[in-house]
């Protein structure tokens, strides 16, 4: 089928401002929408930029606002996105991050919150000479958040993160989840008055638009309530 | 610029985060180069599991898993490294628990163990459980814990600098390498006392791949290119479960948990080539034996497929242990696991090739002893060699924490150790990769990359996969002259400095083409059968003059030298592989 491929271009080097381009492609209802941009790199115009590598939603390089929504091209497919030939497909980069080239995005600040919340192991007794144990529904309770491929496409969907760029946002906080709520982690003195403040956890409103965002479709939102009841629960014990 | 730095890792995958962290720990001043953001390697991708006999499940021991290991490579892995690195699997895995690799956990809470191809109890009785795993995405556990700990430890990162040129000095010791940085277009120096390769795998010279579009074998090519050889080039592992013609990987772990391969007339006929492990038989039989079926007519509808049948193994494994192939299985073909069988062909997955080290990491320039000083490589793209000439499945993994460690903790020491100096930079060290890249931007007129490349990996499929021949192979290399050429002069339309992927394409193109003449000279040269190495004209293995090591030197533009290196046995002689 025929469909029409829509991108925000920019290039800070040549262009004053960001500028449409539609391309026309012919696609296969099978075909993921990465694809669309590869043929169009390939064979239209190889000075389209965007990231890409592992090609099925593992490594998180291209998440993007496709048809108004932020998805991971390689995981959403054309017949999720036209109804029928001849429709329009729009791609943007992620919104509110500032714009490196096309669809790239620049992902410094993402990745300095992420480091905020300490996002590692933390333990004081020292480790026995085998793995430490933890039980299947321990591990249950952190599986769904390790499924994060820091793609940014729940914090860049995240009415908190537009309103104000401080806030951690949902992936540096589901990251504080992931650890605080391991049972091998001791570390939660140390992270949890990381997020307990203005410019986090509590700059989420339960608005949900981060659990729509997911990819690997981790219920972020829900993470993120059980660690504001662990952080008042500190409080309140202190 | 110039950058400064004891130890600079190129890539920021399994092995190459691993050799950070523990040269890191070991007091030396790292710098991770890595042409992605760490976080996207290829390391991510990996599924099924990690091998170690931790005996979590049932009795495991060390010397099961070299056996297996040595039986797997078809007896060309080194048995030396192959004891070390299943010797030392468990307390590397231990580590890794300990770092907070979040593995799924057996009753006990202890680390959950699968079955695996080729993982087999006492020499070759029955499978064993012994991948360790988190669900089907164990590598993008190991990967995230790894840079988490990366960053804790305050490893210095350089991301999406693209390396391009090793820097040695005339008396042949390395000492920085040359890279482009995507954001800006500037090229830098990174000056350091020690070089560690760790830039994985070429499946991208191939046309059906698991490997993600950055496998384009930089590392290896650019070794090449520095008149260092290669070793055993012609093995190249396809894996034989990708979903058809997507070539996305479908775990191993899918048969460790009980699904069966199923030809046009619904038998499993997997028991017909391998009676003890039948469908867990290792890779290189198991794509053969696709490729039997399909070229006897026997795959699905007559096409070039089989079925990966999961629908006895139940909905809840399938959830729990598979949830990452059944979401491919459902976004990607649209079909149920659960209740359909999976469409599965076999799919480039691995080199088992790459730059020759020692089993500390370092590089040899011409065999054992001869070490090229300051100069490292760990993880897919060396050969220490494990692998042999079939690699088993969870054993990449294995290689990559187990060597990448050794090597992080081998530059750490011998830092400490001879407190040694940074060589002097030669003069222009960046010239050839200026030149280069100027002469491709310089371009107006000529082919896309996109063309280019996708003719290269449409010849090396056609004649240098799953069988090859004489014919095959002499196809190739006339194919691949002609590609060379054309290589030369592709002609990119992005000029500008800022973030040039296409650029880095042309570059990329650049190494594929060297990879593949090596690839298939290799393939050409070894006249017998081994391991993923299957010549039709050749249909035995030949131990009697092919138990050696290939190394291929490049010496010109078209001219190649081959050496050999014996293969180092300890306790496995080599006798008949019958699983």
């Amino acid at each position: 089928m025929k469909v029409k491929v829509k991108i925000k271009r920019f290039n800070p080097e040549t262009d004053a401002e960001p500028h449409w381009e539609t391309y026309e492609v012919d696609a296969d209802p099978m075909d993921s929408a990465l694809s669309l941009l590869l043929h169009i790199k390939w064979h239209i115009d190889g000075s389209l930029t965007f990231r890409k590598s592992c090609g099925h939603g593992i490594c998180g390089s291209d998440a993007m606002k496709i048809n108004g929504e932020n998805r991971l091209a390689c995981s959403v497919l054309v017949k999720d996105l036209v109804k029928g030939e001849g429709d329009t497909i729009t791609f943007e980069p992620l919104p509110t991050a500032p714009v490196i080239k096309d669809l790239v995005i620049d992902q410094s600040r993402f990745f300095e919150k992420y480091r905020a919340v300490k996002p590692w192991l933390i333990t004081r007794t020292p480790p026995p000479e085998r793995e430490r144990l933890q039980s299947p529904e321990e591990f249950a309770l952190i599986e769904d958040a390790t499924k994060c491929i820091m793609c940014g496409a729940c914090t860049h969907a995240c009415p908190s993160t537009w309103a104000d760029p401080e806030y951690l946002g949902p992936a540096a906080l589901l990251k504080a989840y992931r650890y605080t709520f391991d049972s091998r982690d001791e570390g939660a003195d140390e992270r949890l008055p990381v997020v307990d403040s203005r410019e986090g956890l509590w700059k989420c409103y339960t608005i949900f638009n981060c659990n729509e965002a997911c990819p690997k479709e981790i219920d972020i939102s829900r993470w993120l309530s059980a660690l504001k009841r662990r952080a008042v629960m500190e409080v309140a014990a202190r | 610029m110039i950058f400064s730095h004891d130890v600079v890792i190129v890539g920021a995958g399994g092995s190459g985060l691993m050799a950070a962290l523990y040269a890191k720990e070991g007091g030396a001043d790292v710098a991770v180069i890595s042409k992605l953001h760490p976080l996207r390697s290829h390391t991510g991708a990996a599924q099924g599991g990690i091998g170690a006999a931790l005996g979590n499940e049932e009795e495991d021991h060390w010397l099961w898993h070299a056996f297996d290991t040595v039986k797997g490579s078809d007896y060309l892995g080194d048995q030396d490294a192959i004891e070390i690195m299943c010797q030392d699997a468990p307390r590397t895995i231990i580590e890794l628990e300990h770092y907070g690799v979040p593995f799924s956990r057996n009753k006990e809470g202890k680390i959950a163990q699968r079955r695996f191809g080729g993982h087999t109890r006492n020499f070759g009785e029955a499978p064993v459980r012994r991948a360790c795993h988190a669900a089907d995405r164990t590598g993008h556990a190991i990967l995230h814990t790894l840079y988490d700990q990366c960053v804790k430890n305050q490893v210095r990162f350089y991301d999406e600098f693209q390396a391009l040129d090793l820097i040695m000095t005339p008396e042949g010791v390395c000492c920085g390498v040359v890279a482009y940085e995507l954001l800006t277009g500037e090229i830098h120096v990174f000056h350091a006392k020690m070089v560690c390769l760790a830039t994985g795998g070429y499946g991208r010279v191939y046309k059906t791949t698991s490997n993600a579009h950055a496998s384009t074998g930089d590392g290896m090519a650019i070794v090449l290119r520095s008149g260092l050889p290669l070793e055993d080039m012609e093995f190249v592992q396809f894996h034989p479960t990708g979903l058809y013609r997507l070539g996305i990987l479908v775990t191993e772990g899918a048969r460790g948990e009980g699904g069966i391969l199923l030809n046009d007339k619904g038998e499993r006929f997997m028991e017909r080539y391998a009676p003890t492990v039948k469908d867990l038989a290792p890779r290189d039989l198991v794509s053969q034996c696709i490729y039997k079926e399909i070229r006897e007519g026997r795959g699905i509808n007559g096409k070039d497929y089989v079925y990966l049948d999961l629908r006895h193994v139940g909905r809840e494994v399938i959830e729990t242990k598979l949830p990452e192939i059944a979401t491919f299985c459902r976004t990607y073909l649209g079909i149920d696991p659960v209740k359909e069988p999976i469409p599965v062909a076999p799919t480039c997955h691995y080199a088992m090739g790459g730059i020759p080290t020692n089993y500390d990491g370092q590089v040899e320039r011409a065999g054992r002893g001869s070490i090229v000083p300051g100069l490292y490589a760990v993880g897919e793209c060396a050969c220490v060699s494990v692998h042999g000439a079939n690699r088993l499945g969870t054993n990449s993994l294995v290689d990559l924490v187990v060597f990448g460690r050794r090597a992080g903790i081998h530059m750490a020491e011998t830092l400490r150790k001879e407190g040694r100096k940074k060589e002097p930079l030669p003069d222009n060290p960046d010239r050839r990769v200026r030149e280069m890249l100027e002469d491709i931007l310089g371009r107006t007129r000529g082919e896309p990359v996109a063309v280019v490349r996708s003719d290269l990996q449409q010849t090396m499929m056609d004649n240098v996969s799953v069988f090859r021949n004489e014919e095959t192979l002499t196809t190739a290399l006339d194919d691949l002259k002609q590609i060379r050429e054309r290589a030369k002069r592709v002609v990119v339309r992005d000029k500008s400095k800022r973030f040039n992927t296409e650029l880095m394409d042309a570059v990329e193109l650049g190494f594929l083409v060297d990879l593949s003449e090596v690839i298939t000279r290799s393939a050409l040269n070894r006249t017998e059968s081994r391991g993923a190495h299957s010549r039709e004209d050749y249909p035995k293995r030949d131990d009697e003059n092919w138990l050696k090591h290939t190394l291929i030197y490049r010496e010109g533009e078209d001219s190649y030298r081959f050496d050999y290196k014996p293969v180092t046995i300890t306790r496995f002689q080599p006798k008949e592989r019958k699983y």
